[in-house]
């Protein structure tokens, strides 16, 4: 054995090899903490996050209006001021207050959705990769075809057909998201079902689910952890995208990206209607993919 | 040191650190030096993580990123690396020195015929054109002993056996006539008569092209092949260097003295005697040791001699310049192996616990793209029995179907046909979940690669509680105290309990596994290569406590090994495979000594003994072994076979002639009395 | 090679029915719908019958899917009912400009993505890796819409340097070719940031590889090692990627095409949903995912091209 591992650091090469599958750590949470705290572009994109989540759970105590109360009196100076901070949006809401309860609704939507894909993915993943054969080439056919669909088409006809719901986009992005985390957690578990603890586990006659659940199940940790953030940013410009092309939530509840498409036609005259949601929006994507980002990098770095 | 200015390549006193974004630097390298002088040799031995790459790395001036020179110059050629431009390095690195990797497809561009990969060398330097270029990648082809280059340079690396591969890189490095060559474990995972062969044709080399050698392994026996002097590394130090014969002969420090009585010997007697392995294992902090680094592990420690003063190399005899860094060096004689205690093999042939006949493996390639694969077979008609308390090694290269009659056994792949009887029940046809509890508690196995042996997410206590409730039925109390017996049996603190794998040495994980396979107390362990992804010192203690095992239950234990200096080390009954077949197969002794299948002699030849008074290898084996899914007629080996006889070897298939237990598959009639016993399906 | 074409081919026509089906079913669960929108709200239910049977829609569903497959063999796709004339001259119209935004489109972001992605994965972690790291994922990050409002209220609004709209007639009094700057900036910008960070992460990977430290000490430059053995190992993941990005840039483009008004395939899909105007919906999902999977069979011969290891 010669010094592949002359890369690591000192303390990990005298202990033997790294695992493929990041780091192995105590905990997901205990991973995720180790990872954060060694990158600095994972710690700015966490500082976003974090921002955005108070902003949206403290949304009813701290902001100044109720969010849909139409005040056409706030036209007459409809720029940020002192009464209204951000000023107001074309009906005269107060845009600050829509802003804040606008959180609440990307950072509601967005996290069940892909807790739903992430679940729905690697339950399909791990059958399909675990079993083969014959499972394996419908889940993943099926999966194809699926992602055959450009997404946004699928979108439209999904949600023009059902309807605009919060339950429906959700259901949509879990259903469009889900082959993608499939194919992920399948490659993991290709690798990992052929190694030695898994036939260890065999050997003394553990069942197929146990294998699935506690031998292969936690190291597929690392590449998760990583594609959930960056699934949430994918996620939270779906649903402004949706928004934006007025299929999303039914108004009056503030959303960005239906924000967006309300003051659309007033950009000319009151820019900053557009333009404060378009950044709100922009700057938590940018969290969530500067997290994954980070997060990868420090992975990597062991 | 006296600046000789006969030399290519010379470190003087040179220290290397590494910084990482994390915690303060680690030292690596700690005041090195020696010199190579023009067609010399000088190997440098030590096990992973002692720098021995990073020395190589540095002679290239190419260190990782990280890592800085603190301290010493390295000379190529009497001037100092750390002086030269980008240019000079260039001229330096294209023009006389050449690097040699270990895994050479990996060195390679994989999106690149050879041949062009060859030419660019002297290309680059813009002194030929391409059709001189393209003789020259050729003729250095042939000197590599490649047969037909010039299909060979057409070719891509993935199209090139293992072997192949090297050569070509080699060839690679020849391309420039580089006045050094540095060689980084370049035989390091290619199979014994693979590396036989390597190794002969280094020795070729250096008569012909007259380079100088810096050869770094890991490999004592391939050390002595190849080198003239030798220095020996730890945690970054050399702590003994000197001419080959008399630092294997009266190794001065302790360290050289633990990894040549931890290494077991192919040319060893028929008794046993244990290794003996080095205590502990190496520890960060040695690195940071004023004294000696080694002192935590030493058996012959003295606080006062050894830890509170840097130790310099001294003279350990002046005449041949053999030097050591140990602070006892005058006191210590050479002690002799302890006298052999009981550990002699078992007498008798044993009772037969596990009868295998006829046992075959074939599968399908599974073709790209669902289209039907050729037809692989892993493994071919295969004899043997395992008998009760007895060990049995299956040797062979990689390819011969050793690993599949253990995958067979164990349960984890249904086999094709044949069968394997144990307790009257037939095994081949039985994956492990058709199994009873009572077969599957009686058959356990160990695993090869310590990396991947326990689930990185588990701690030890839970991978042993687990077989211990499953096979064993305890409740998880009864588990809990199992588990810390378990951990005594194979001599683990039980702090180790709560650890996780990645907080292990690979020494202790391969420890934890065996404890594992241990839970349901089996009557036959099955061990997969045990040792071989270990490093030498810990090598021999897994090995004894494996042997300490066998002694103190009745268990039986399948050995699959390619290292048979391992196997005459442990093994009462061989099994000799190639390419799926069992070629000999009896008592160790029998199969150890002639009459040999000329397979088995080819082995026996092929592995290195750390010993510079061995001759070369009297049997080199060319070519490779065909794949699995070739059809072959003949005997298996013919295509490769020094002594074969002619054409009735690729015809027939030779039947097995018997004298006693003792099977040879041969067409030459080698069996001093009786002769063939009918021939073989 | 020649078989594997002809498998690929047979699944993606097996694909192609599966998904043209899938659709068809979805939308006429509800029959009686289509009479009704084309009557409107205040026409009796004697006369939606009437109309429903006039167009065939009152027999079973696998009758009227085979009949209308057997017509779209031909190239005719139907009725739309919003545009009031046949599918295909709409979509075929659409399709054009929409394909003539992708191409100006492609032919910037490929040069641009290589290039930075290679400058960048070749140094990993100096400061031009670095630098186009975090400009690339913020980049990808703004979500099209947000960089269009973005871009508008800039050259627009503030600076009035270019049209606001591309509605790709000159009557506005901005010439064809400036209607066409914003919105390939924005697919740029947005599209460009993903595929940096792939060529990147794909040069990096190489970049480590033992082969290039073999080219090194070979004696080769750090530009020749770069081109002549780092560029093209690195180019063959992110090949397959890069011509994926031809969906994205077909179906993709809604987004850019409403903000900017475009007359384009996105948009005419969005309003055909919208308004339930079935047969163009249907049309335009077949075309869609008839182009993913050309560029995915594409993908992959180019891929088996470019690297020798893979051969069918």
């Amino acid at each position: 054995m010669s010094d592949r591992d002359l890369l690591l650091p000192v303390a990990s090469a005298t202990s033997g090899g790294n695992d493929a599958v990041v780091a192995p750590h105590a905990s997901a949470l205990a991973t995720l903490w180790h990872l954060l705290t060694g990158s600095k572009i994972a710690m700015v994109g966490a500082a976003i996050i974090t921002f955005w989540t108070v902003a949206a759970l403290l949304a009813p105590w701290i902001a100044p209006y109720p969010p849909n109360t139409l005040d056409p009196a706030g036209l007459i100076y409809p720029y940020p001021s002192a009464m209204h901070l951000l000023g107001v949006d074309h009906l005269g809401r107060d845009l600050l207050s829509r802003i804040l309860w606008g959180a609440r609704t990307v950072l509601t939507v967005a996290p069940l959705a892909v807790i739903g894909a992430a679940a729905l993915g690697t339950l399909l993943g791990l059958f399909s990769g675990y079993r083969g054969g014959v499972i394996d080439a419908v889940i993943m056919r099926v999966g194809d075809v699926l992602l055959a669909f450009p997404k946004i088409i699928l979108y439209l006809i999904i949600i023009a057909r059902f309807g605009a719901s919060a339950l429906n986009i959700i259901l949509v992005i879990t259903f469009t998201a889900a082959p993608i985390v499939a194919r992920i957690v399948r490659a993991v578990t290709l690798d990992v079902k052929n190694r030695d603890y898994v036939a260890a586990a065999r050997m003394r006659g553990e069942s197929p689910l146990y294998i699935m659940f506690f031998e292969i199940l936690p190291n597929t940790r690392g590449p998760l952890i990583v594609d959930f953030f960056l699934r949430l940013g994918y996620t939270a410009v779906a649903i402004g995208v949706l928004g934006f092309l007025g299929i999303g939530l039914p108004p009056p509840d503030p959303d960005w990206g239906g924000m967006v498409k309300e003051a659309y036609g007033m950009i000319f005259v009151w820019p900053h209607m557009t333009l404060i949601p378009a950044a709100a929006i922009s700057s938590l994507v940018i969290g969530f993919n500067f997290l994954a980002m980070g997060l990868k990098e420090a992975a990597q770095d062991g | 040191m006296a600046n000789l200015v006969t030399d290519i390549l010379s470190f003087q006193d040179v220290s290397i650190a590494h910084r990482t974004l994390r915690g303060a630097p680690t030292r690596i390298i700690d005041g090195v030096s020696f010199s190579i002088p023009a067609r010399g040799a000088f190997g440098l031995v030590g096990e992973s993580g002692c720098g021995k790459s990073t020395i190589a790395l540095a002679a290239m001036r190419y260190l990782p990123a990280g890592m800085t020179i603190t301290g010493g110059r390295i000379l190529v050629d009497d001037r100092d690396l750390a002086g030269l431009d980008e240019d000079a390095l260039r001229t330096l690195r294209g023009h006389r020195i050449a690097m040699i990797y270990q895994d050479p497809m990996s060195s390679l561009n994989p999106v690149m015929p050879v041949g062009a990969q060859l030419m660019e060398v002297p290309l680059l330097h813009g002194t030929v054109d391409t059709s001189k270029a393209r003789a020259r990648a050729h003729e250095m082809l042939d000197a590599v002993r490649i047969a037909d280059p010039t299909a060979i340079m057409r070719r891509y690396p993935h199209e090139l056996s293992g072997g192949q591969q090297q050569r070509v890189v080699i060839a690679m490095a020849l391309m420039a006539e580089p006045a050094l060559l540095i060689m980084d474990e370049p035989t390091t995972g290619l199979d014994v008569t693979i590396e036989a062969a390597i190794l002969d044709l280094v020795r070729t080399l250096r008569a012909d092209f007259g380079a100088a050698i810096l050869f770094i392994s890991h490999n004592l026996g391939a050390v002595a092949r190849v080198c003239d002097s030798i220095g020996v590394l730890y945690t970054g130090r050399l702590v003994e260097t000197g001419p080959i014969a008399p630092v294997f002969r009266a190794p001065a420090h302790p360290y050289t003295r633990g990894l040549l009585n931890a290494l077991p010997r192919v040319d060893a007697g028929k008794t046993r005697r244990p290794l003996q392995p080095i205590e502990g294992a190496i520890a960060p902090s040695d690195r940071a040791r004023i004294g000696c680094a080694f002192a935590p592990r030493c058996a012959h420690h003295r606080p006062n001699a050894c830890d509170d003063r840097p130790i310099e190399l001294q003279s350990a005899s002046a005449a041949s310049g053999h030097t050591a860094r140990c602070g006892r060096l005058g006191e210590l004689t050479v002690t002799q192996a302890p006298a052999l205690v009981g550990n002699s093999l078992s007498e008798g042939a044993g009772d037969i616990l596990l009868s295998v006949r006829g046992l075959s493996k074939y599968y399908h390639a599974g073709g790209l793209f669902g289209s039907r694969g050729a037809v692989v077979r892993a493994a071919s008609d295969v004899h043997l029995d395992v008998r009760r308390g007895r060990t049995l090694a299956i040797v062979g290269e990689s390819g011969s179907g050793k690993s599949t009659v253990a995958k067979v056994i164990a349960g984890l792949v249904p086999g094709t046909s044949g069968n394997a009887m144990f307790r009257s029940v037939d095994l081949v046809p039985l994956p492990v979940d058709k199994r009873s509890w009572d077969v599957r508690r009686a058959i356990q196995m160990v695993f090869q690669n310590p990396d991947s042996t326990l689930n990185p997410s588990h701690t030890v206590e839970y991978a042993l509680m687990r077989p211990l409730q499953r096979l064993k039925g305890l409740s998880r109390a009864e588990a809990r105290n199992g588990a810390r017996r378990l951990l005594e049996r194979v001599r683990l603190p039980s702090e180790l309990l709560q650890r996780l794998p990645h907080q292990l040495s690979g020494g202790q994980r391969q420890r934890v596994a065996i404890a594992r396979a241990l839970a349901g107390d089996p009557e036959i362990l099955i061990a997969d290569e045990p040792v071989s992804a270990l490093d030498v010192s810990v090598q021999a203690a897994i090995v004894n406590l494996l042997g300490e095992l066998l002694q103190s239950s009745a268990i039986s234990l399948v050995i699959i090994s390619h290292d048979l200096a391992l196997v005459r080390h442990m093994a009462d009954w061989i099994a000799v495979m190639y390419l799926g077949r069992v070629v000999e197969y009896g008592p160790a002794d029998l199969v150890l000594s002639a009459p040999f299948h000329p397979y088995t002699e080819a082995l026996l030849a092929s592995a290195p003994t750390p010993d510079p008074d061995a001759p070369p290898p009297a049997v080199v084996l060319g070519g490779t072994m065909p794949s699995p899914s070739q059809e072959i007629t003949g005997c298996v080996f013919a295509s490769r076979c020094p002594r074969k006889i002619g054409p009735v070897c690729d015809t027939m298939q030779p039947c097995v002639r018997r004298s006693g237990e003792h099977e040879i598959a041969c067409h030459i009639d080698l069996m001093p009395a009786a002769g063939a016993v009918g021939a073989d399906t | 090679m020649l078989r594997y074409v002809g498998r690929q081919l047979l699944n993606m026509a097996i694909t192609l029915f599966a998904v043209s089906f899938l659709v068809f079913m979805l939308n006429e669960l509800t029959p009686g719908d289509v009479a009704r929108k084309v009557l409107g709200p205040y026409a009796l239910q004697d006369q939606v019958d009437q109309l429903t049977r006039q167009m065939g829609l009152d027999r079973p569903v696998y009758v009227r899917y085979i009949e209308y497959m057997g017509k779209a063999l031909t190239g005719d796709f139907g009725e739309s009912i919003v545009y009031r004339q046949p599918v295909a001259a709409v979509m075929w119209d659409r399709l054009r400009n929409t394909l003539l935004l992708a191409t100006v489109s492609f032919a910037v972001i490929v040069p641009v993505s290589i290039l930075f992605g290679v400058l960048a994965g070749m140094r990993e972690r100096s400061r031009l890796d670095r630098a186009v790291n975090v400009f690339s994922s913020v980049c990808a990050s703004i979500p099209e819409f947000a960089m269009g409002v973005f871009l508008l209220a800039v050259f627009v609004v503030w600076l009035k340097l270019l049209p606001g709209t591309a509605p790709l007639t000159s009557s506005g009094g901005w010439p064809i070719w400036s209607q066409f700057v914003l919105p390939v900036a924005v697919v740029t910008i947005y599209d460009a940031g993903y595929l940096i960070s792939m060529v990147r992460q794909s040069m990096v990977d190489v970049m480590r590889q033992p082969y290039i430290r073999t080219a090194i000490l070979k004696g080769m430059t750090f530009r020749q090692v770069v081109t002549r053995h780092a560029m093209r190992n690195a180019l063959i993941t992110p090949f397959t990627v890069i011509l994926l990005q031809l969906n994205y840039l077909v179906s993709g483009l809604v987004v850019v095409e409403t903000v900017f008004a475009y007359p384009g395939f996105g948009r005419m899909m969005l309003e055909a949903a919208l308004a339930k105007d079935i047969a163009i919906v249907e049309a335009g999902t077949l075309i869609a995912v008839g182009v993913t999977m050309f560029t995915q069979l594409a993908g992959d011969l180019g891929y088996m091209a470019l690297d020798p290891r893979i051969r069918v």
